[in-house]
This record gives structure tokens, sequence and C-alpha cells, in this order.
């Protein structure tokens, strides 16, 4: 298990030093400041053996956090400890800086203490540790507060704790998602794929049972089979197939397994519900058509027609196509109907930016590109045409169907909870060749 | 730190102000971080101890935790406020105390720790129960004697029954670490009961119990397929776990138990599509994890490669990856190409070789060669790239770039020696040895088409000294190559550089191979011609495979550091701890054979039909023996018997050692290959050669006793360390007649030893030595001296356990040692011990079957006749044979050196490599003891 935890800043001067197990010793914070932090080259892995010690290091912004072990731990619970401690400790005073820690040095050893047991990961939900970690110092506790706490930080539920009340009953639901895609020059998808996130802040009131439904294609078409015939053909166009997806550990996983519902008592506040990945009939919200003429040997013609391919109603934003140049460009003209274009030299591109675009509207650029003849054998390479833009919409298709909250104790029901769903589409990594 | 400070920090301990007592107190933990030593405020600071706030008491708990060691006596002092605080009303201090008290690591406050723990183990709170089970852990660090005799270990069993699945967990974490460090108890007593108590908990508890639980588990054996079923489908929801920890050991578990899985059960294919998403989702992790997910997936994916076969896109790399990932993915991106997706590939590949990052870039050139290697169909285009690669003169790129076009020659001989002409051009840009080194091998191959090969090869031997040793081997034998094709010509260079590697050089593998090369030259150009240009083996398509038992055990190890430093615990812990060996369960119908985990190990190892594995450089000597040097009997008319007797003469006289013999066989083997690669050829050649080369073929003989009879290769029998700095390692064989041990003696200290002397305890055959142990000179440090030492079995006898021990007791001027080991049985087999026929028929009537013992004899892929040529080398006759069907079955018989008769009947069925062992003697415990013969030596 974890043999030590150590925090430096970027000079290599510890910060938090902490040492779980004997068979780390005080060279161990040497050995990683000499052979890591000090070393002459950029980091090779984050996992550095020094004699027989191994190191699992993660930096947030100057700051070094490194695990020591002696053992045959299992490094990706490291990892992920080492990411949770950082959420820990951000949730307590914000930004990790030096300035942070130091201020705050005594807390982090307090937390330190209580999310790692001899090396092992301890129940590390800020909301349960919140309830008896505090910058303030303890204050006086009853009995049943005492048990309530330790109830908490060992129950089923660690996330949340008992006894919140709000006065209005809120939630917040937010669908990101990044549209990736590579295509053709003849508008062929090679390879399309949108990776989402289900954001929620919960403000609700009690320990809320929750349950949350969405357009997945394989509870629609279940549903279906029971149902009526013609409903399921109807509802069958609007779902969506779902390659993988991952929760937040408040979902039950085998009731997903069994039964493919997503239900969940929420922790209180911002977190990430879950994850996933599409890669069927995802809604490509721009198409990108690319014209490439070489004019004899030194200058080239390119126009470049983008069609956005969404409800007219709907409007995208923060638009920019990025059309490389080659390297021995002497000078660019451009003409585009909308927006601003502009040919920067150092990044050998033309860089096209329009704020905002309709759905099913089109619009153009050309350039005319003047190329200094060289005697390099080499065809330009014509690296990809990339697009950078929002949508307020899905790629995937996928539609929150409800997310129902039932709070049997409390005497508020699902019609009280106020719920606002939002949904926003991004340009991963979204390219054309040419 | 200044005395001042620690006075005034004195001063502000004793204040009677409790704020400026914890400020105090602050400044104290805060110089300890910066670790400067405050240990002399230890009374001051423990004074502040009893105190109701709960942040100031944390404060000088940590405070004990560091300096307590330093300070048992005044750590003492703190011992009554830890058991006041174990009874605290309030569980958080209850727990408090009993967690810092497991961390001071003084044995008096150990003592008083027992008790406090016993109640806090069956706290009424779980809070303070799960944190009383990790302080179980933590007290067996300490003293583990002392947890046995207080029955702590029996209470924390009881824990894994907890109705609170954190208690559970944190039970689960601490038995695992303790069992770790007794391999061998039953501590974890596994059954189905406490599995399903587990698979209970797993569903409950936090993310990182999950983890304990899961990585528990993967050291189960299911007793069956359907338990193993039962398990993964309780485990898969693990799959969906945001906690990546969570989802590489449930995958572990998951890998792990499919091994018993038949193949044609539906399940099977069910989980195999099950496992490649979320593999997938691990790389959208933060990027340590990445690193983490795809050194495991490169385990994966040799190991299973049809999980991930679809899924090459998602290993592409990307601009923004961190080096260490962009590395792995293109390590994985090679094992996966196939025909159908290479041209993608390739287009990604060439992409990547006009990065920034030298590593990077050199490992896609690689890439573009193993491509053309792998896939036949692609390998024109990946030829054209790499010489597009070359025209850029980027240095390494070249070199890397020639350096796997070299292999590309080995596997398309005569397809692409057009592009000799531009690799000649850059002949002078290269100064890395790998890369000299397959120039030259290129130059020598091709030395007919190269029409100034002999020039090239010259402007190389001027500074031949200078060079690195594989560029001086490579050279060597490319100018004998070339003076074998071009011999008019070049007569002068190839005495040149036989001269320089034979009477310059102090490198003996570089002094071998050029006297071979001499003699061969001057005794029969025409064999010389006929051995250095045979035609050489094929090249592996697969390179960097990890070899298949170290794979398997990697997969137990799934998610662990094992698996991302691709090595075993063992490798990189230290002491015993959780270094024992895991092992993939055998498939179903397959575990009855799991008798010595030696036999298991080795089923579950070819249960897939791994790959070829190209050895890499250090590995070469230790797979050399055991790759089956001699050529498979049926095609090569057996050697001479004169001449292995010879040979056997020869390595009596001190070449015997198994270092000698690996040189040779090595030596051998590279003359006749001569490639880079260092593959071993066949010995094919060996025959054809004139009897001039008798003698030289005599000393590569040593590789026709392996065919002989087995001599198993030396171990370490005594250790350095228990042996005051003497390392005995040796191996036992028969050679005409006579038993000997073979010892190799090593002095690892710093003084010379002399006066050594030998003693074998009474044994169960009567061994002795026949003559005082022969180590003539003292051994002084860091030599090693090798010993033939010739037994008799005329001494003392009495039985042994296991039969076939040998205690033995070894003196030299420092002390005496003993220790014990144990020999095959196959030593004992006597020269006479071929039975008449029809005796056989009557004695085999006459002992009765309850006698008999049955054996199956796995993986054995000989026919009965080369079975039986190779079983006759270490006395065991075939008496008759009998073929029904396709069913051979030898009748043979033994004779050990006591007088007892064995006779066996070997059934094997052509096709089958398992074979059947029927053995029948009036002593049946020597039975088993006569199968692990078989095995060894058919194995071997």
């Amino acid at each position: 298990m974890i043999g030590g935890l150590f925090i430096y800043n970027h000079k290599g001067e510890v910060l938090i030093s902490r040492v779980y197990r004997d068979d780390i010793g005080r060279n161990a914070v040497d050995a990683f400041r000499v052979n890591v932090i000090h070393a002459r080259q950029q980091v090779r892995s984050p996992v550095t053996n020094i004699a027989r010690t191994s190191f699992f290091h993660v930096k947030r912004s100057n700051i070094w956090l490194a695990a020591v072990t002696k053992q045959n731990v299992n490094a990706a619970m490291v990892f992920e400890f080492l990411y949770k401690m950082c959420d820990v400790m951000a949730a307590y005073f914000g930004k990790i800086s030096e300035e942070n820690i130091k201020n705050n040095f005594v807390l982090i050893y307090e937390l330190l203490d209580e999310i790692l047991d001899f090396g092992y990961p301890q129940n590390s939900e800020t909301g349960a540790l919140k309830t008896f970690i505090t910058q303030q110092g303890i204050k006086g506790q009853t009995k049943e507060e005492q048990s309530q706490i330790t109830s908490q930080v060992t129950g089923q539920i660690g996330w949340r704790r008992e006894g919140i009340k709000y006065r209005r009953n809120e939630l917040f639901l937010d669908v990101l998602e990044s549209v990736n895609l590579l295509m053709s020059p003849q508008g062929q998808v090679l390879s399309a794929h949108v990776s989402g996130r289900v954001v929620m802040k919960s403000y609700l009131s009690g320990m809320p049972e929750c349950k949350f439904g969405m357009n997945d294609k394989i509870v629609i078409d279940k549903q279906g089979k029971g149902g009526a015939g013609d409903d399921a053909g109807k509802s069958g166009k609007q779902s969506i197939a779902i390659d993988d997806c991952t929760f937040h550990q408040c979902v039950r996983l085998s009731k997903f397994d069994s039964e493919r519902s997503i239900s969940f008592i929420p922790p209180d506040g911002e977190y990430e519900l879950m994850r996933y990945r599409t890669t069927k009939d995802i809604i490509l919200p721009f198409r990108v058509i690319p014209l490439v003429r070489e004019v004899g040997r030194t200058k080239l013609e390119v126009k470049v027609v983008i069609k956005s391919n969404f409800k007219p109603s709907l409007l995208a934003q923060k638009i920019e196509v990025r059309i490389p140049t080659p390297l021995n460009t002497s000078g660019v003209q451009v003409i585009c109907m909308k927006g601003k274009a502009k040919y920067k030299a150092s990044e050998n591109a033309i860089v096209w930016k329009i704020k905002r675009m309709a759905g099913m509207k089109e619009s153009q650029i050309s350039a005319e590109i003047e190329l200094l003849p060289t005697n390099d054998k080499k065809k330009w390479a014509r690296p990809p045409i990339s697009m950078n833009f929002e949508v307020p919409f899905a790629p995937s298709g996928l539609k929150v169907r409800y997310l129902k909250v039932f709070e049997s104790k409390l005497n508020y029901s699902d019609h009280d909870v106020i719920k606002w769903v939002r949904y926003i589409g991004r340009s991963g990594i979204y390219e054309t060749r040419c | 730190v200044k005395k001042r400070e620690i006075f005034e920090l004195k001063a502000e301990l004793n204040s009677d102000k409790k704020e400026k007592k914890k400020e105090a107190v602050k400044k104290v933990i805060a110089s300890m971080t910066v670790g400067k030593d405050v240990s002399a405020l230890f009374p001051d600071v423990v004074n502040c101890m009893q105190t109701d706030n709960l942040e100031l008491k944390k404060l000088v708990y940590l405070y004990l935790m560091n300096y307590a060691k330093s300070q048992p006596d005044m750590a003492i002092m703190a011992v009554n406020t830890f058991v006041k605080d174990c009874e605290d009303p309030n569980p958080l201090i209850r727990a408090l105390a009993v967690r810092t008290m497991g961390c001071i690591r003084v044995d008096k406050i150990t003592e008083y720790l027992c008790e406090p723990l016993r109640k806090c183990l069956k706290d009424e709170d779980p809070y303070v129960r799960k944190t009383a089970a990790v302080c179980v852990a933590k007290l067996h660090d300490i003293n583990a004697q002392l947890v046995e005799d207080q029955g702590f270990l029996d209470t924390l069993k009881d824990l894994i029954s907890d109705s609170n699945p954190m208690v559970v967990a944190n039970a689960v974490a601490a038995l695992s670490e303790i069992a770790e460090s007794h391999p061998n108890s039953n501590l974890l007593d596994l059954n189905p009961q406490t599995i399903n108590k587990l698979l209970t908990a797993l569903n409950e508890c936090t993310e990182w119990g999950q983890i304990f639980i899961l990585d528990c588990l993967a050291n189960y054996t299911p007793r069956d397929d359907r338990e193993s079923q039962s398990i993964c489908e309780r485990v898969t929801p693990r799959l969906s776990h945001a906690n990546s920890a969570v989802v590489l050991s449930a995958v572990k578990v998951l890998m792990k138990f499919m091994e018993m899985l038949p193949k044609d059960l539906d399940y099977y294919g069910t989980l195999l599509k099950k496992l490649a998403p979320p593999l997938v989702t691990l790389l959208s992790a933060e990027p340590e994890l990445q690193y983490v997910a795809l050194r495991n997936i490169n385990l994966i994916v040799q190991k299973r490669p049809e999980i991930l076969k679809h899924e090459m896109k998602v290993f592409f790399v990307k601009y923004n990856d961190p080096i260490y990932v962009k590395l792995e993915k293109l390590d994985i991106m090679i094992r996966l190409a196939s025909q159908a997706n290479i041209a993608q590939v390739l287009a990604e590949l060439k992409e990547y070789a006009t990065e920034v990052d030298v590593d990077f870039v050199r490992k896609a050139v690689r890439a573009i060669g193993r491509c053309a290697i792998k896939v036949e169909q692609s390998a024109e285009r990946c030829v054209s790239t790499l010489l597009d690669l070359i025209q850029t003169k980027v240095n390494y790129v070249v070199q890397e770039a020639i350096v796997v076009i070299k292999d590309i020659f080995r596997k398309y001989p005569n397809k692409y020696e057009s592009v000799i002409a531009t690799l000649c051009e850059n002949l002078d840009s290269l100064d890395e040895p790998e890369a000299r080194a397959a120039m030259i091998w290129i130059v020598g191959e091709y030395a007919e088409r190269i029409d100034n090969a002999d020039e090239l090869l010259e402007s190389f031997l001027e500074g031949f000294h200078d060079e690195s040793t594989q560029v001086q081997l490579q050279l060597l034998t490319a100018i004998v190559k070339l003076f074998l094709k071009k011999p008019t010509e070049t007569q002068e260079l190839v005495q040149q550089v036989l001269s320089l590697a034979t009477q310059d050089s102090d490198n003996p593998d570089l002094r071998d191979r050029g006297y071979i090369y001499w003699r061969l030259l001057s005794t029969d150009p025409v064999a010389a011609k006929e051995v250095v240009l045979a035609e050489k083996p094929l090249i592996s398509e697969e390179t960097d495979l990890i070899e298949p038992t170290l794979l398997d055990e990697l997969i137990c190890h799934i998610g662990t550091l094992a698996s991302v430093y691709h090595k075993p615990p063992s490798a990189f812990v230290e002491g015993g701890r959780g270094v024992q060996h895991k092992r993939l369960p055998a498939r179903a119908g397959s575990g009855e054979s799991a008798e010595s985990p030696d036999v298991g190990q080795a089923v579950s190892a070819v249960s897939d039909a791994p790959p070829a594995v190209i050895p890499s450089q250090g590995d070469l000597l230790g797979d050399l023996l055991n790759l089956d040097l001699a050529p498979p009997t049926s095609n090569v008319p057996p050697v001479p018997s004169s001449m292995q007797m010879g040979a056997m003469d020869l390595l009596g006289g001190g070449l015997d050692s198994l270092v000698g013999l690996q040189c040779s066989s090595l030596m051998v083997s590279s003359v006749l290959g001569g490639a880079p690669v260092g593959m071993p050829a066949g010995l094919g050649a060996a025959p054809a050669v004139g009897g001039g080369l008798g003698d030289l073929f005599d000393l590569g003989g040593g590789v026709g006793v392996t065919a002989g009879s087995y001599i198993p290769p030396k171990t370490v029998w005594l250790p350095a360390m228990k042996a005051k700095g003497l390392e005995i390692s040796g191996t036992f064989a028969r050679r005409s007649g006579v038993i000997h041990m073979d010892l190799s003696f090593t002095n690892k200290a710093m003084s010379v030893m002399t006066d050594f002397a030998i003693q074998f305890n009474k044994n169960s055959f009567g061994l002795a030595p026949a003559g005082p142990l022969q180590v003539l000179t003292p051994l002084s440090p860091n030599q090693t001296v090798d010993v033939s030492l010739p037994l008799s079995t005329t001494g003392p006898v009495m039985k042994m356990e296991p039969l076939n021990n040998l205690q033995v007791a070894v003196k030299n001027n420092i002390d005496v040692f003993y220790f014990s080991c144990q020999y095959p049985i196959s030593l004992l087999f006597v020269e006479d011990g071929k039975m008449d026929r029809q005796v056989f028929l009557a004695t085999w009537k006459d002992i009765p079957s309850e006698n008999e013992a049955q054996f199956q004899i796995k993986d054995c892929h000989l026919n009965s006749d080369a079975a039986s040529n190779k079983l006759q080398g270490s006395n065991i006759f075939t008496v008759a044979k009998r073929t029904v069907d396709t069913q051979d079955m030898l009748y043979q018989s033994v004779k050990l050196t006591n007088g007892i008769w064995m006779l066996a009947e070997l059934r094997i069925q052509t096709g089958n490599p398992n074979s059947t062992l029927s053995v029948k003697c009036r002593a049946p415990e020597v039975s088993q003891y006569v199968y692990q013969c078989y095995e060894l030596i058919l194995r071997n």
C-alpha cells in the first residue's frame, strides 16, 4: 500500500510529508526531488522506480504530489487517490497553490490522517468529510451527531450527509458533449464519435432517491416490446445506441447491469453523474467542403464551404475554421462572406472566425495563396482543415427523458422539484482532409 | 533548529493559554515537515496531549507518530492517554486513538495496544471497527507473533461477515496484506460462502473498498467453470464504475476467471465483448491513469488479441498526449496492426515519424518496419515509406530505418535489394552501433551485388578496436561472407580481420568466433561456405512479446505496479512480501494435472499455444539452453556414439560447467546463423562438415549431450546470504555410467576461501562422494570454480522424504554449511537396465496391479521413436513396441542402482500431445519420481 505522501512546490521544497509505512525513510523525500523534480530532461513516466522504491506523481499547476511505496500496490488506485486528494483539497480551500497549501497545512495533515490509514484509502467524499473535519475546529457535538457522522462515513451512502435542507428543491442537468470527426475530402466519414458527460447540480433536501432516464436504445427497445407495436417503431427512431458508459459511485451498478436503469442518491452540489461514448447516428453539426487547386507551382486557390446541419431555429456559436497553408507561403488574400478571416503566418494557417450561425445555412471563404518557389521535391502533406464550434443540442442525439426524485421521509414530491436541463455540444477534434 | 527557537517553542508549549499552545504545536509540525529536528520538544508536546480539543490532539498525535521511535522511553508517557481515549464516549476519538497507537512502532507501547484493540475490534460503532481492522495489519507489521498469539487474526476473519461494508472492505485489505507474508497459511480462507459475502459487500462499499475486495477476489480459484461464471456475472457491473482502478481490478478478475470458462460457451463470447468498451473508456481518463491503463492493455492485447482487435483507432496518438502515453499507444498500435487496418496505421506512423520527440520518432520508424514484417501485403509500401524517411537525412531517422530494413531483408530475402544503393549512400552518417552493425550485415549478406563491398567493409576495419562488440562481431562475419563470395580479391582483408579478432582482442566471444572461422576456412572452405552462407531461419512476426509464463503472471497482477513495470513483483519488491508467483487457473478439464506446481504452470502456459518469441539479448543464453538445440531426431541421423563419448571426455575435462556448454552452443549457432538477430540456426549443416572438423564439432557436440541424457541446469543450492558469502550451485549428471555432482563454488565474500570438504547425510539410495572434493587452489573473492564430484551408491541408506532428497554439508576455512537438494532419479538408472522380453512379460504379470500407477505426460510432441531415443539416453530402455491403430505402445524397463526394476508402458497417440505412462514396480513409492524423470526428459 501507499507508504507515504509528499507535496512539493516547484522548487522541490517539501510542503507536506506524511509517512505511513516503516519501510519509507526520510531519504525518499530527497530521492524524488533529485531524480524527478530536478531531473534535467522532461518527465518520461508518471511512475518512477528509484532504488526499489516506486514514486507516483501528478502535477497541479506547479505543485507536485507524490505517493511512495515499496510494495506491489494497485497503481491505478494510487493515481485515482492522488486525483481524489486534489479534489478534496480544492473543495476545502480552492486552488491548489503553494500559498494555499502552506496556509492549510494543519487541515491537510488532518485530511491525510483520515482518508489514508496505513496507506489504505478510506472514505474520501468531501460531503462526508466536511461534517467532521473543518477549518474552524470541531464544535461540540452531541452524541447523536457523533454517531450520525460515523455511520455516514462508514455507511453505504458515504458521499452524502443526512439532514440537508433546502427551502427550494432544485436540480440542474447539463449534457455536455464533444463531437469528434475525421472526414475525407469527398465527404465520407472516416471516423466519428461523441464523448459526453452528464453533470448534475443538486440542491435537494433529505436523502432523495433519484431515477434518471434517457433515450437509451436498449431501454426503449425493451419497453417497446411490452407496449404497442407502432409506438415502439416511433420511439425506436429517437433512441440512441450507447457504446459504453461509466457512472459516479452513487449509481447502483448492479441495477444498471441487470435492468439498465440508473438509480442513485445524489451527492449534494455539483458532480459528474455519468460519462458515455457513442459512435452511431451522430448528428454532425457542420459539414466542411474543401476545394484546393494548384495553379502552377507558385499559387494555390482554396475554397472552403461550411454548411450548418441542424434546426434553423438553433444558433451555433464560437465558430472557427482553421485552413492550413504550406510552409513556403509568401502571401495570402482572403475573401469571406461572413465573419472575419486572417492569415496567421506563425501558425501556418488561415483562421476564419464566425460569432454566430443559424442552422441550415451556408457560408464560404476563398483564398489565394502565393507560394515561394522551392527546390524541395517533397510535396506538401496537406494537413486537414479543423473546426471549432459550440451548439445548443447534443450531437449524439441523447435526450433526457426524466429525472424523478423521491423522498419518502420529507414532504416534497417529484412535482415540487424545479428541474433544469441544458444541452451543449462542442467540437472535439473535428477535421476534414483536403 | 536553533537553540533559541527551541527555547521559545518550549515556552509557548507550556503556556496556559490554549490558543498559544495550539499555535506552538502547529509551528513544531511545520518544522517537522521541512525536516528540521524538533525531537527535543518531545516531553513538552506530549504534555499537550491531554486535551478536549480534537484538533490539538490530532497535531500531537502526528508529532508522536514521527518521533516516538527515536524516543521510546518518553513515548511511554503517552500510553495512558491512548488507553483512556480508547474508552472515550466519542467514537471519533476512540478510532483516532487506536489508529494512532498502531502507528507508534515502539515495543513497549505495542504491549499496551492489545487490550484496547481487542475492544475496538468489537466496538458497537462501525467507524471504530473499520479503523481497528486496519490496526491489526499495523500491529502485524510490528510484531507478527503477537498478533497470532492474541488471536486477532480470528477476530479479523470474523469481521468479513460484519454488517457494515466498509468494515468488511478494511478487514479484507488487512487480511490480504497479512496473508502475503504467510504465503502458505490458509488465512484468507476463501470458499464459496466467504466469496458470496465479499460479492455482497462489493455492491455497497466505497470505491476504495471495492478495489480491496476485487483484488482479493482475484486470488481465489473457483472450483469449476460454473462458479467462475457466476462470479464473473456479479463482477461485470463494476466495469461501468467511474473509478478506473475499480474497472481495472474488475478486468483482472474477469481475465483470470475467464481462463476457466470453456471457449464454446456463449457466455465466454459475451464476456469478451463486454471487456472492450470499458478498456477504451479508460483512455479518456487523466494521462497518468491512461498510462497505467495502456501498460495493462498491452498485456491484455498479448494475452487475448481478440478483445481489442477492432479498436485500433482509439490508440491513435493525439498531438497533446504526454510522451509516455504516446509511446505506449504506439506499442499497442503495432500489436493490433493487421491486414485489415494496415493502410490507416501506416498513414498514422508516417505522421509520427515527423514529430519532434526523438524517442517517439525512432519508435514510429521501427514500427513501420514491424508492419512490413507482420503484414506481407504492406511490405512494399512500408519500404518506400522508409526510403522517403531516409531521404529526410535526419540522422536518427536514417539509423533507425536501416536497422528495420535489415529485418525486412531477413523476412523477404531477394525482394527489396534495389534499395541497397540508397542505404550505402548513408554509410558515413551512421554513428550508433546497432545501425552500423545492421549496415555491415547488409553489406556482407549482399556482398555479391555491391561492387565496392570490400571497400565499404575495409573502411570500418580501420577503427576496429574502437567499435562496440556488436559491430566487431558483425564485421568479422560480414568479411568472412565477402571472402566466401569473392575469394580472389579479399584474401588480405579476411586475414586482417581474423588477426584483429583473434590476436588483438580481449573479448572471448570475438576471439572464439574468429578462431572458428579461421579453422573452418583453413580446413575446408567448401564446408565453410555451406556453414557460413547457410539459409537463415525465418524471423518471427512479433517482437518484444512477453514470455508466456511471465505474461500469465502479469495478467494476475493487472492494475498493480507489476503490470506497469511488466516485471514480476519479486523483481522490485524487497523481502518476501507479496512476491509469490501467481498463476492463471487452468481451464476446466485439465485441472487434475496440477499435482505439482511446476506441472500446473507449464500446462496453463501452453494452453493457448503462445506465439514464438524473439528473445531479447539478455534472455538469449537461457533460451538457447531450453530451445531444443539438437534438431528433431527424425530429420537428422543420431550423433555417432563415439563422437558423443568424445564430447563427454572433453566436457569432463573442465568444460563441463554449464557456462561452457552455453558458450559453445552459442558460438556454434552464431557461426552458423551469422545474422545480427542472433537466432540460433538449425544444426542441419553440421553432418555435412568433413571429418577434419571433427574436433571442432565435438566441441559443438556439447549440444548433443542434451539430446543424450538430460542434465538440468545448475540451480543455486546454497545462497551466499546463508553461507557467509559462499554460493553453491549445482546439478547432477550421469556420465559414462558414473554419477557426478557438478558444483560451482562462488566466493562472494571479501576474503579468500580454502580447505573445502563435502559430506552427505544418509540418504535413500546410499549416494556418497566417491572421492574427496577437489578444490585445489584457494578461492579468491569474486572467483568461481567448477568441480565435478563423482558419486558412488555404496553409502549408508536411510529413507528420505521426498525420496530423492539429499542433505549435504560443505565445510571451508570459515564454517560448515548445510543445504539440501533433490536429484532426478534418472541419475540412478543403470546402463544394463534392458530387460529380456520374456522376463519383462512375466514380471509385468507378476507385479500386482495395485502397484501400477498411471500418469499423464502433457504436451510432448515427440513421436514414439524420438521419445524412445531420448529416453534411452537416460537409460530407460524400450523392450518392445506395439502399434494399435494410431497408438504406439512402448514397453520399457529401468533398473536402479540398488537393483530395483521398474516396468513402464508409454502410450503415445499420433497427433495427440498428451501421452499416458503406466508404471509398475515392486516398490510403488518410486513410481512418481520415475514419472517426473519421464516428464523432464521428454520435455527437454
